[in-house]
């Protein structure tokens, strides 16, 4: 038995703010709040968390951190890693990379900062088997993959045929075929459309060769979730992402949802006013507003953060038009039947005045919508930074005079009028205990994460507590991983694998023969082939549906 | 018993449709495949085979014992090889170099590395098979001969597949060869531009600047009339969804990098006007797995040295053919590759002279010279795993046989038990 005794708790998911508490582990979970009886905790480990702050452990909604995609920006990019590496050690293998870290380096990295648990947010399933391949390979984290869904040809053949109950069994079968956690939706339609060359702008635009909408896909995949019963919403990444007015379709995509659930990813980037090569302006108070106004959504946020990114998305027309607009170096994917994809690398600057007012929206957003069960901390990782900079972001929520001399440090149009600058707002600790663990790992439907509750799977962190934000969150004092002491003091002091989460839907087995015509027609490789065995996952958690 | 939707492991296509027949577990009879594969399955049995130290047949733990020596009293050892195996091995042979301070490299620094260095140069616009197979309406096969090498790929994915937008296969195509000379890939195309020997960069050079609309003032570029190029750059230009597969033709001539630099360019520019992609046709049948391990474990495909402690990547020093010829790796350890046949007479010399461990099924030249032999099961045949086809789909390769003989992942495995203690 380990007790973790007289830390400052911050367990927002049982309303603990800061109050002293004890917390109580065995065999991995959080046994009781209150030590044992006489003799109970014999042989078992004190951690005396006096002045210590004491919170679950991180669990991040989002982020780019294992699969194709990612594997493909860490081969293209050696210029990310050679400046950054590390060392193996007697415990650790050594690794590089910068904003594509490579996948030991991943885990560790995530460790280190206080996180337990990352959910993959973007795995074409036709190439599932790599993501699996590669979670084998990075340590420390409990882990979950989002499957790509929004521009899949049988799901949109069934929503243009009026099949959606057999878009669901599809659904169902294709998350356990694929050892997925969510359904994730990347500019519906548009990647289809993409393969011509083209892209969606609206809603209610067609998608070619299967004469469905946005609009169609969106509220059918959203209605399959309910049905399922999964324990994540709908993962959606928005139609317009990264052009200059596409607040005007965000906030269309949040109405269309008819108040069925759904949360929005990198929602900085669907927040832009202005036009389409001549300015960008931060519209996040519209955005926020819809946000407020839908308790239905939730969202994270994709902040800024200057230096070094690899934008990398299954939003493959997206890629190109960033390629076009820095010139840098540019890969695409296109995945039969299913999506595609790009990565460009991007180098966000404080005195470029666009990207100063995509910092501001991302902070903008975190402070006007007013529920923080509601809005995530995330950089969209690697896309609009890399994950290590949390603490940054911490920071910068927490400290509003740091965050005034950040603004004070962006190029001067930018500044101009920006909203930020009225907005006094401080997160407490409770809040970012919210924003990192609490609010995601219920957002994501983990009934044993982000809290310290009994049941709680016992991932732990302790920080010290430092006015520095950025330094405390930076550098945990202590960090558990299933009741075992895996870091201290900010270093890896044991190697340990996690679980990859998933989720194993029922379905109408009836389904497998429409499938298997469909693979013969569709696919280059045979249905048996496709699915991914239980074998590759060494140590798993089915999460169950509702 | 028959066995369906085998996975053949002999080349970047790994055809999965592949049936195989077994009987007292010996393959009695291969279906569907061609005759590379054909010949890899069913020369498939071997009998038991001990390894071998100094070529004395010793016991399993005594060789591993040997070879775990042989590595941890290098200054400079190589793992080289990886590309006909599967990545489960794969990932445990970095696991090896890491923990030695070892370099590690793979047969892609033979055929495509090039072709990782103009990706890491300027970017890969790239699809899965079956997009080709699905809407391709142009396909160009550079420096490359699939008729010999790749033999199913036509049928399967790019010539007479037939697809969505394709339903008539051959006919909704046209086929395109570029060449130093005929083959039987080109016997096979509409169009046929026969290159000259080492002028693929400038070829690929004056695409580039007729697409940008520049005049020429000379008639023909290595070989080609100019007229003949204007004409493939339109059809390019005009074409539903285009795309150029590459091969060794192209990687390791001329410019080698720069000529994939160039040809990754010219597809980039080619999506101002329609759909555009390219693919290198890789060779063995995992050796994109070989790129995609070597990658998520370090941050870089091939040619990396761990001596410091961390991963460093350098084509030209860390590559295996350098490092050998330059005598600086003073041990091997060669995974399924037979280099002492294939690699440059320098390189192969040093090779013999240095200890050397080898996993192979076969006892190859490599093995002949070794001092320490591992005979290891067959990938895709007796053992299990996971290979990455040429467009980087992993596809679960099945045991059709059982095998006297332990795996490769299982032998690393041990080695690296061996090393540790």
């Amino acid at each position: 038995m380990i007790g973790i005794i007289n830390g400052e708790v911050y367990d927002p998911q049982n309303g603990i703010n800061g109050e002293v508490r004890d917390i109580w582990i065995k065999d991995g979970k959080v046994v009781s709040a209150s030590p044992p009886g006489p003799g109970g905790a014999e042989g078992g480990q004190i951690i005396d968390a006096a002045g210590l702050v004491v919170m679950p452990g991180g669990v991040d909604i989002h982020s780019h951190i294992v699969g194709a995609k990612v594997n493909a920006g860490r081969k293209f990019r050696p210029e990310d890693h050679r400046d950054h590496v590390r060392t193996r050690t007697a415990l650790t293998r050594s690794g590089s990379g910068y904003t594509v870290p490579s996948t030991f380096m991943t885990g560790y990295g995530y460790a280190e900062m206080g996180y337990t648990t990352v959910m993959e947010a973007a795995t074409a399933p036709l190439v599932a088997r790599h993501t699996h391949e590669e979670l084998e390979d990075t340590p420390m984290l409990d882990m979950g993959a989002f499957i790509t869904m929004g521009n899949n040809h049988f799901i949109m053949k069934c929503i243009r045929d009026g099949q959606r109950e057999k878009a669901r069994d599809y659904v169902a079968w294709l998350l356990g075929a694929t050892k997925g956690y969510a359904i994730k939706i990347v500019n519906p339609g548009g990647v289809e459309n993409w393969k011509w060359g083209q892209n969606v702008g609206e809603l209610d635009d067609e998608v070619i060769g299967f004469g469905v909408t946005p609009r169609q896909i969106l509220t059918t995949l959203a209605w399959i979730n309910d049905e399922l019963g999964l324990p994540h919403v709908p993962h959606i990444h928005c139609i317009n992402l990264g052009q200059p007015g596409n607040a005007r379709t965000t906030v269309e995509t949040v109405e269309a949802l008819e108040g069925r659930r759904a949360h929005f990813c990198h929602l900085q980037f669907l927040s832009y006013g202005g036009e389409p090569g001549k300015s960008l302006r931060s519209r996040a108070a519209e955005v926020a507003r819809a946000v407020n106004e839908h308790p239905n959504v939730t969202v994270d946020v994709g902040q800024v953060v200057f230096g070094e990114a690899t934008t990398m998305t299954s939003d493959g027309p997206l890629e190109y038009r960033l390629h076009k607009l820095t010139g840098n170096k540019w890969l695409n994917d296109d995945v039969e039947g299913e999506t595609g994809g790009g990565i460009v690398p991007m180098q966000y600057k404080r005195n470029n005045p666009i990207n100063g007012v995509q910092w501001l929206i991302g902070l903008e957003l975190f402070l006007l919508i007013d529920d923080p069960w509601r809005v995530f901390l995330t950089t969209d990782h690697p896309n609009a930074g890399p994950f290590f900079c949390y603490p940054q972001v911490i920071k910068l929520l927490m400290d509003r005079d740091y965050r005034a001399e950040m603004l004070a440090g962006i190029h001067r149009r930018a500044r101009k009028g920006a909203l930020l600058a009225e907005l006094d707002r401080e997160y407490s600790l409770y809040e970012i205990a919210i924003i990192s663990r609490a609010g995601t790992a219920r957002a994501l439907g983990l009934q044993n994460k982000g809290h310290l509750g009994v049941g709680a799977d016992a991932d732990v962190t302790l920080y010290r507590k430092l006015d520095d934000k950025e330094a405390m969150f930076a550098k945990p004092y202590l960090v558990l991983k299933d009741g075992q002491v895996v870091v201290r003091d900010g270093q890896i002091v044991r190697e340990q694998q996690g679980r990859t989460l998933y989720v194993a839907p029922p379905y109408d087995p009836g389904i497998e023969a429409d499938l298997r015509a469909h693979f013969e027609e569709c696919y280059t490789i045979s249905f048996d082939n496709y699915p991914v065995a239980p074998e590759y996952l060494s140590r798993s958690e089915v999460i169950p549906c509702v | 018993m028959r066995i369906e939707n085998v996975v053949c492991p002999f080349c970047g296509c790994l055809c999965d449709d592949i049936v195989v027949e077994v009987e007292d577990d010996r393959i009695t009879a291969v279906k569907k495949v061609c005759s590379n594969g054909r010949s890899l399955f069913l020369n498939a049995h071997v009998e038991a085979a001990q390894p071998t130290v100094d070529g004395e047949e010793v016991a399993w733990p005594e060789a591993i014992d040997a070879a775990a020596r042989i590595l941890t009293d290098s200054a400079s050892p190589l793992i080289y090889g990886l590309s006909s195996t599967a990545s489960e091995a794969q990932r445990k042979a970095i696991a090896l170099a890491d923990l030695l301070g070892a370099s590690i490299d793979s047969t892609s620094s033979v055929c495509h590395g090039t072709t990782t260095i103009g990706i890491q140069n300027q970017g890969e616009p790239t699809c899965t098979l079956g997009e080709v197979k699905h809407r391709s309406d142009l396909v160009i096969f550079w420096g490359c001969n699939p008729a010999e090498a790749h033999v199913r790929h036509f049928a399967r994915y790019s010539v007479s597949a037939r697809g969505k937008l394709t339903p008539q296969g051959r006919k909704d195509r046209t086929v395109v060869v570029v060449d130093v000379r005929p083959t039987r890939s080109s016997k096979r195309a509409d169009i046929f531009l026969q290159v000259r020997s080492g002028c693929d960069f400038d070829v690929l050079t004056a695409l580039r600047a007729l697409l940008k609309g520049e005049t020429l003032d000379v008639t023909e570029v290595g070989g080609v009339s100019v007229a003949q190029l204007a004409a493939l750059l339109e059809r390019m230009k005009g074409c539903r969804f285009g795309i150029i597969f590459f091969g060794m033709g192209v990687t390791q001539t001329g410019a080698k990098y720069l000529n994939i630099t160039e040809l990754l360019a010219l597809v980039a520019e080619l999506n101002d006007y329609t759909r555009f992609t390219a693919m290198p046709m890789r060779g063995h049948g995992n050796v994109a797995g070989a790129d995609c391990t070597l990658t998520w474990q370090t941050g870089y495909p091939f040619a990396i040295n761990f001596a410091r402690g961390y991963p460093q990547y350098n084509p030209g020093e860390f590559t295996a053919v350098d490092l050998l010829a330059r005598q600086e790796a003073d041990a091997a350890l060669i995974i399924a590759s037979d280099p002492v046949a294939h690699f440059p007479r320098r390189a192969a010399q040093w090779l013999s002279q240095i200890p050397t461990i080898v996993l192979d099924p076969e006892m190859n030249l490599t093995a002949r010279e070794a001092k320490v032999v591992l005979p290891t099961a067959i990938y895709g045949v007796s053992a299990a795993g996971t290979a990455y086809r040429m467009d980087n789909v992993p596809l679960p390769l099945k045991k059709v046989v059982d095998s006297p003989q332990p795996t490769d992942e299982q032998v690393l495995d041990w080695m690296i038990e061996r090393v540790k203690t």
